[in-house]
């Protein structure tokens, strides 16, 4: 293998060695001056994303373990955007609550570990390489969880989040031992090739399938789900909700649509059953949730199931949906989430009652909300709209109506709790609304960037072409 | 840039311009120019159609094609017939007329005048549509807005009002989808590719069972907006919470969607399905026709009297495009025209009156005619033309409407047209009452007595709407003919 072989690992080498650099960072920094790794961190993050955007060569390493092309790379690349904002929306947080004791750089490096863990993920071409990825991927989110030690609730959250993950994991390893077991290679490509509608493969598949449910949070993987959003603080709700989420979609739509292809008759069921499930239950439960943290992981688990009416048509124009849709939910929910994180970082408010007239005390920070939460709702022109359109015609165009029309039905209910907290913002006044507040650049960058996907990549039809382009490699 | 995308061009610079503008005073004068503009382009339209008209006898003109999302071979594709020429001509006036009676917007009036746009947008945008999914962008983009408009400057309980309405015409929007997605997904069934155009579409033979399970989801999907009984329930309550200029909108163009939806859509694109439902649809819709006419027997609010004698209003509209015959077409779309000037209006005198009284119960007010009469009068002619008086514009409609449905041989249709006709005696029960205690007799309270005549603003928001009221009663016969050439395709597909 020559080096520009092992430039296949670009991302991979590059987040490694800012980690380090960060590590190393953390040893030599004087105490005092350690908020200056927040600025080294997002400055090296920055430029990392801007590489990403570097093309990169169609191949594989180490014998199919590792692959890469353009589409992988394409997920890589929407990870690490996601991953930028949310940085630069989590600045200020790191800055007041996390250098302030002293805890230097963990975050950073806890959080690039997990991504790094993605990476290898999407980019597995065996189910070794995949699983090392997915606990690695899993494991530092529940320390970050965990990280407000000071709040009991932090701590739950952390608790919480890594034991369901370890009986998640643990689950999927069983199914991907059934795999091998039937297979007789732990290969994808090899897989694909032997795989047959056994017992024991449907099985496997479906214990398989459990385990990515729970990191998507499918019901009924889902319990986990709205405790530890609301635990832990608010990046990691973010980054559970958009980044750890994506990358799931994105794993689970190569192995449906690659290795268990053959066994589509089977999941194309279970993914319907799922969809209505996750929809309805995500929804409802929404509809009566008060704390912003958890109504956003209601509202998330509800967007899951949206997801799954991409992933049931097993197409070229189901895996371009699919990759549009999460582009577009990373930008929709991370300016939720900072608007979120926005408030409460300045006034330790979460609850849907303290944006009660927000409108006339903060109206740019209302606007983004409002955008934000039309777009996730659904509503055009913002880029919300486009992608659930999409989704629906590649439901519709394997003949699903009533599953398009259940979905249908839940937009509309979904847009009654959305513009709940549009009412707070805009509709009421209130004596004692929250108090105008400046935001600091970091977070005012990472909001701006975040309206401007919502407004641009529904209309830019040029973006949905070229994934839709790349999505012929499934 | 073409005379049609200025429509939604001029709106989205009104609006970008409108977010720079502090106070009042200029967010009011930055409105009004741009609807004064988009009024002068209406009337421009109005007169280039004609000039194209003669020379290009194409179904729909000055189209425009770009392709927008091509795997879905989704189009930015315009264009417009006399159908919506006049319907364009209507936003246009009733927007502007619903800028003056907002003269005196105090709270948050730039964000009230944004909104306003917006809506007008989306109205401008589905209008000039011919493509399915642009159609339901702009629908949606028309819809949305209400619910801030409603929810912010609205009276009563206007944050349930907001949420029914936004609630019921998102839901309604979520069926009508799943209907456009079944044309979609069919439109490739003579051999074709697929396409959201909907004259590509008009020129495929759709499946019969897919035409059957596809129209009552499209019909349904656009009749809501139509007030198609018994969705029409978030109406009443929309309107009477609205702000005026909303309710102008609101009942003069926003309802306008729903039948112009089912015509050019549902039953265009599906001529079969029609022929199979009609039946089912007239009968709701002539039950809307006289359950409307009574409940505003019933009101003593104002606003709800013209909310629900828009719902019978409405209702002819959908009765008449499903009676299937090209008169009582022609008749629907003369409704639609002359119940959006004559509702806007009467909104905008409900709204100048209550501002004056501080009440809408019709059973508090009493001798109005000798206190304001300038204001009292025009509602007397607005309710003239409500109950179909000769020489203004609802006695053009209605009487299209009732002679295209009656000349049916089918004793179903002839039977459902008399009950129809009946709404007319109604209407003119709760019109004539209305207009009887509240303007006639004693003035009924002393406070009424030094009460302000109509402003500049006011005044000039009534003319706008009372002129074309007049000319379409009194010349009707160019704006009939500009609909009658363009429902020829429909004729030839439908009947």
């Amino acid at each position: 293998m020559n080096f520009s072989n092992f430039l296949l690992m670009r991302h991979e080498i590059i987040l490694l060695a800012i980690t380090m650099f960060l590590l190393i960072g953390e040893i030599f920094i004087h105490e005092k001056k350690k908020s200056s790794l927040i600025h080294l961190a997002i400055f090296l993050f920055g430029i990392h994303t801007a590489v990403g955007f570097l093309e990169l060569e169609e191949s594989s390493l180490f014998g199919g373990m590792f692959r890469s092309n353009n589409m992988i790379h394409l997920f890589k690349n929407v990870l690490n955007v996601g991953v930028l904002i949310l940085l630069l929306q989590s600045a200020d947080w790191l800055e007041k609550k996390i250098f302030n004791q002293n805890r230097g750089s963990e975050f950073f490096i806890l959080l690039f570990a997990s991504l790094l863990g993605m990476y290898f993920m999407i980019s597995a071409g065996d189910f070794l390489m995949f699983y090392i990825g997915l606990e690695l991927s899993t494991l530092p989110v529940a320390a970050l969880a965990a990280y407000e030690t000071v709040k009991r609730i932090s701590s739950e959250a952390g608790i919480k989040l890594i034991m369901s993950a370890a009986l998640a994991s643990g689950v999927s390893l069983f199914g991907i031992s059934m795999l091998y077991a039937t297979s007789g290679s732990i290969y994808f490509d090899a897989i694909a090739e032997a795989i047959t509608a056994s017992n024991l493969t449907i099985l496997g598949m479906l214990l398989f399938f459990a385990g990515l449910g729970f990191k998507i949070s499918l019901v009924p993987f889902h319990f986990w789900t709205a405790d530890v959003y609301e635990g832990a603080p608010i990046s990691i709700a973010s980054y559970l909700s958009v980044i750890s989420k994506g990358a799931a979609v994105f794993i689970l739509m190569i192995l449906l649509f690659t290795v268990l292809k053959p066994l589509m008759h089977v999941w194309e069921n279970v993914v319907y059953v799922l969809a209505i499930a996750t929809m309805f239950i995500g929804n409802l439960f929404a509809l009566r949730q008060q704390n912003m943290k958890r109504f956003l992981a209601f509202s998330s688990i509800a967007q899951a199931g949206f997801i799954l009416l991409g992933l049931i048509t097993g197409t070229q124009l189901g895996v371009a949906t699919i990759v549009h849709f999460v582009m577009i939910y990373v930008f929709s929910n991370l300016a939720a989430f900072g608007v979120v994180q926005a408030i409460s970082l300045q006034t330790g408010k979460e609850h849907m009652d303290d944006y009660t007239g927000l409108y006339r005390t903060n109206p740019n920070l209302s606007l983004v909300m409002m955008l934000a939460l039309f777009s996730l709702a659904g509503i055009p022109p913002v880029a919300g709209f486009f992608g659930k359109f999409f989704l629906f015609t590649a439901a519709a165009s394997k003949g699903y109506y009533l599953l398009v029309f259940l979905a249908v039905v839940n937009v509309t209910i979904s847009l009654y709790y959305y513009l709940l907290v549009v009412r707070a913002m805009f509709l009421r006044k209130s004596d004692n609304a929250i108090p105008y507040f400046k935001n600091k650049l970091y977070m005012r960058l990472g909001l701006i960037i975040t309206v401007v996907g919502i407004l641009v990549i529904g209309l830019y039809s040029p973006l949905y072409d070229y994934i839709y382009e790349l999505s012929g490699v499934f | 840039m073409d005379i049609l995308s200025l429509f939604v061009v001029v709106p989205v610079i009104t609006i970008l311009i409108l977010v720079f503008t502090k106070g009042l005073k200029q967010a009011r004068h930055v409105s009004m120019v741009g609807s004064l503009v988009q009024l002068g382009m209406a009337i421009n339209l109005v007169f280039s159609y004609f000039k194209e008209r003669a020379v290009n006898d194409a179904i729909m003109v000055f189209t425009k094609d770009i392709v927008w999302f091509k795997q879905f071979n989704i189009h930015y594709n315009i264009g417009v017939d006399g159908v919506s020429v006049s319907l364009i001509l209507l936003t246009a006036i009733v927007v502007l007329a619903g800028v003056f009676i907002s003269w005196k917007m105090s709270d948050l009036p730039k964000e009230f005048f944004v909104s306003l746009i917006v809506l007008a947008t989306g109205v401008y945008g589905f209008f000039i549509s011919i493509d399915l999914f642009t159609m339901f962008v702009f629908y949606e983009i028309a819809v949305i807005p209400m619910y801030l408009l409603i929810g912010i400057w609205g009276s009563g309980p206007k944050e349930y009002s907001a949420m029914k309405l936004t609630l019921m015409l998102m839901g309604a929007s979520a069926i009508l989808l799943v209907g456009i997605l079944g044309i979609y997904f069919n439109s490739n069934a003579d051999g074709g590719a697929l396409t959201f155009n909907i004259l590509e579409i008009a020129k495929v033979n759709i499946p019969f069972e897919a035409q059957k399970l596809f129209f009552p989801l499209t019909f349904i999907g656009f009749a809501v907006i139509g007030a198609l009984f018994p969705f029409h329930t978030w109406s009443p309550d929309g309107h009477a919470s609205a702000p005026t200029a909303v309710s102008m909108l609101h009942a003069g163009v926003l309802m306008k969607l729903g039948g112009y939806g089912v015509f050019r859509v549902a039953m265009y694109l599906l001529p079969e399905g029609t022929l199979h439902w009609s039946w089912f649809f007239i009968i709701l819709s002539v039950i809307g026709v006289i359950y409307g006419a009574f409940a505003a027997v019933k009101q003593t609010d104002l606003k709800y009297i013209n909310a629900y004698s828009s719902v019978s209003h409405l209702g002819l509209v959908l009765f008449a495009l499903l009676m299937l015959n090209k008169t009582a077409w022609n008749g629907a779309i003369l409704q639609s025209l002359s119940h959006g000037f004559m509702t806007a209006l009467f909104f905008a005198l409900i709204g100048m009156i209550y501002g004056r009284t501080h009440t809408r119960d019709v059973t508090k007010l009493g001798g109005l005619l000798k206190v304001i009469p300038f204001i009292s009068v025009v509602y007397v002619i607005a309710g003239l033309a409500s109950l179909g008086l000769p020489g203004l514009s609802g006695f053009v409609a209605e009487m299209n409407i009732f002679v295209g449905a009656f000349q049916h041989d089918d004793m179903f249709y002839r039977i459902v047209t008399i009950i129809s006709v009946s709404a007319i005696v109604v209407t003119a029960v709760y019109i004539l009452r209305v207009v009887g205690i509240m303007l006639m007799g004693p003035v009924k309270n002393d406070t009424y007595l030094d009460l302000q005549k109509a402003s500049w603003y006011e005044k000039a928001g009534i003319l706008l709407l009372l002129i074309p009221i007049v000319g379409m009663g009194v010349a009707p016969l160019w704006l009939s003919d500009m609909i009658l050439a363009s429902l020829e395709p429909f004729i030839q597909r439908v009947l």
